[in-house]
């Protein structure tokens, strides 16, 4: 995937590539390791699409880049563990931010004791709070976009980021989270599930925390969760029967 | 040689289609489409319209295949989904076939049909399937065993929002004239992008939004309608290809198949073909002709599970409205 990508930002980008070393390549953004006024920075440029409108394209590309920008400033305000930035360019959709060198806490998981893990695990749930209380949900929170470095988590990839208020956003916000988590360590996950729920409650409360507990069960009865459909449909059955399965 | 044949009565179409299981696998496809005068589909009017075709449709398919009904291995029907009234009429006239002539009764999910008679006609192997048509916005592939979904419509679908627009805007009924969408039509003579939201969010789109303040732009009177028009198609086609990229990147298959009524849209198709190629992947676009409902694809999927044993007795065969591509099993994907 990364090959692919990395010849399609050479030909749309000459020169991009002699910023630094291509590191990742999603759909939408390439990530650059290189250097920015003496400092190891990293450079976030979402690549043009050619199947959009030229002005279009530019629209879309620039104005989910300020968001990211403003966002990414926002949290950090609030005490947030977020890359600094150092460069925006809307024209270019380009993002330069301060490298956290360490590990992604996806691949540290595995290593760690459940009570260091569960302390990680906590800081985590208080800082998504923090992003909650102001109003911010990230949009993508998965192990995957947190890096553990120099004992301190540090969430990235505000991409999917934005203001929002509502209950149903945190929810799947939280939710996704979760099943990060229990994708990497499904033995451990309700030990998990509770450092990251004391963490958020610390942050929130108790009403808050109750509020998003109840959001997170029912977004996990909708549709694409089957296990946990199946058992709510049982009691359904039980209570009124239906003749749909 | 096992033959089926099939019955599609999802929406606006009364099909019947006859199958075999070797080439050319397609031996008869008779269509009968209900045309709203105006609006949109009405179920019941639709109901009525199948209700009268349906018994010369199916002898007419017969006739036209030469066979008989003692050479039908088995019926196949589309239960869902789709809507209650026109399902039912299908799924009556299949279960009094199957009970009448003693033969077994495959019940057929619709998305699924679309999904597997475009890989029998594109040759598409292990595609990315993007399933596009009046009712349904979805992307999903086949991965251990069911079609899982990755990215979908999270209001209305991208055909009833085309629909819904022109019509709005007095520009439909007809909604296709010789085979081009109203909008896509309105759209050429329009070059300006104005300021309407783009709404992706994650691995879904969004299009209430869109429609709601196309539909503002237009009664204000504050932008010619051809560029709204272009506006709207450039919004809402390139959503739809960068959720189906992001699928890519995500899955890691490299086919592109398109499914669905809204497949035949050529604008559609230069930015799926654009964007396929900057990533190194095949573009399989179901034709016109199989991209719409018909009864061959109800047929054909029937064959499918025929040969995998989903059978389904006549008095249990209900229709469901909703039901999912998701909750299918797929036995023949391994």
């Amino acid at each position: 995937m990364s090959g692919r990508g990395g010849d399609l930002i050479k030909s749309i980008y000459p020169g991009l590539d002699r910023l630094g070393r291509v590191i990742y390549v999603g759909a939408e953004a390439a990530l650059i390791l290189g250097e920015f006024l003496g400092i190891r920075a990293i450079y976030k440029i979402r690549l043009p699409k050619p199947y959009r409108d030229p002005n279009l394209d530019l629209l879309v590309r620039s104005s989910r880049t300020k968001t990211e920008a403003k966002i990414m400033l926002f949290v950090r305000s609030l005490g947030v563990n977020v890359p600094t930035i150092l460069l925006v360019d809307l024209d270019l959709a380009l993002i330069v931010m301060e490298y956290i060198e360490g590990l992604l806490l996806r691949d540290l998981l595995s290593n760690l004791s459940p009570n260091l893990t569960c302390k990680l695990i906590r800081n985590v749930g208080s800082q998504v709070a923090k992003m909650h209380k102001a109003g911010v949900v990230h949009g993508d929170l998965t192990t995957s976009n947190m890096i553990y470095s120099n004992g301190r988590i540090y969430i990235v990839d505000f991409g999917l980021a934005k203001m929002s208020k509502s209950l149903e956003d945190r929810g799947v916000d939280v939710h996704l989270f979760l099943r990060s988590l229990e994708s990497v360590h499904f033995n451990l996950k309700d030990l998990l599930f509770n450092c990251f729920i004391e963490g958020y409650e610390n942050v929130l409360g108790s009403k808050a925390k109750e509020e998003i507990l109840a959001k997170i069960h029912e977004i996990r009865l909708r549709g694409r969760y089957v296990e946990e459909r199946r058992l709510k449909k049982r009691n359904y059955h039980s209570l009124v029967g239906s003749c749909e399965d | 040689m096992v033959i089926i044949l099939g019955i599609e009565s999802t929406a606006h179409t009364f099909g019947v289609g006859i199958v075999k299981d070797e080439a050319p696998y397609i031996v008869a496809d008779v269509r009968e489409n209900y045309v709203p005068e105006k609006g949109g589909i009405h179920p019941r009017e639709a109901a009525l319209f199948f209700m009268d075709k349906a018994p010369h449709a199916i002898v007419k398919a017969l006739n036209n295949s030469s066979l008989s009904m003692e050479s039908i291995n088995a019926i196949a029907v589309a239960l869902g989904p789709g809507l209650g009234p026109c399902l039912r009429v299908g799924a009556t006239i299949a279960r009094a076939l199957a009970t009448y002539f003693n033969k077994p009764l495959v019940p057929v999910n619709h998305a699924v049909a679309h999904i597997e008679v475009g890989k029998l006609i594109t040759n598409a192997k292990d595609p990315l399937v993007v399933y596009l048509s009046g009712g349904n916005t979805l992307i999903a592939a086949l991965i251990s065993g069911r079609y899982r979904i990755f990215g979908e419509t999270l209001d209305i679908a991208l055909g009833n929002f085309m629909d819904t627009f022109v019509r709005e805007v007095g520009l439909a009924p007809p909604y296709i004239v010789n085979g081009i969408h109203q909008l896509d039509r309105c759209a050429e003579k329009g070059k300006r992008i104005l300021n309407l939201p783009y709404v992706v969010k994650g691995q879904d789109v969004s299009f209430s939004g869109l429609l709601t303040a196309a539909l503002r732009m237009y009664r204000e009177g504050k932008a010619d309608l051809e560029d709204i028009c272009y506006t709207v198609r450039e919004i809402a086609y390139s959503a739809i290809v960068e959720v189906t990229e992001r699928g890519l990147a995500h899955t890691g298959k490299n086919e592109v198949l398109v499914v669905g009524g809204v497949a035949a849209s050529k604008y559609l198709r230069e930015k799926f073909e654009l964007m396929t190629k900057s990533r190194n992947c095949e573009l399989y676009v179901v034709p016109p002709k199989y991209a719409v409902d018909n009864g061959v694809m109800i047929a054909w999927t029937g064959l499918l599970n025929f040969k995998h044993g989903i059978v389904v007795k006549p008095e249990e065969a209900y229709v469901r409205q909703r039901w999912r591509l998701d909750q299918v099993d797929i036995p023949w994907s391994r």
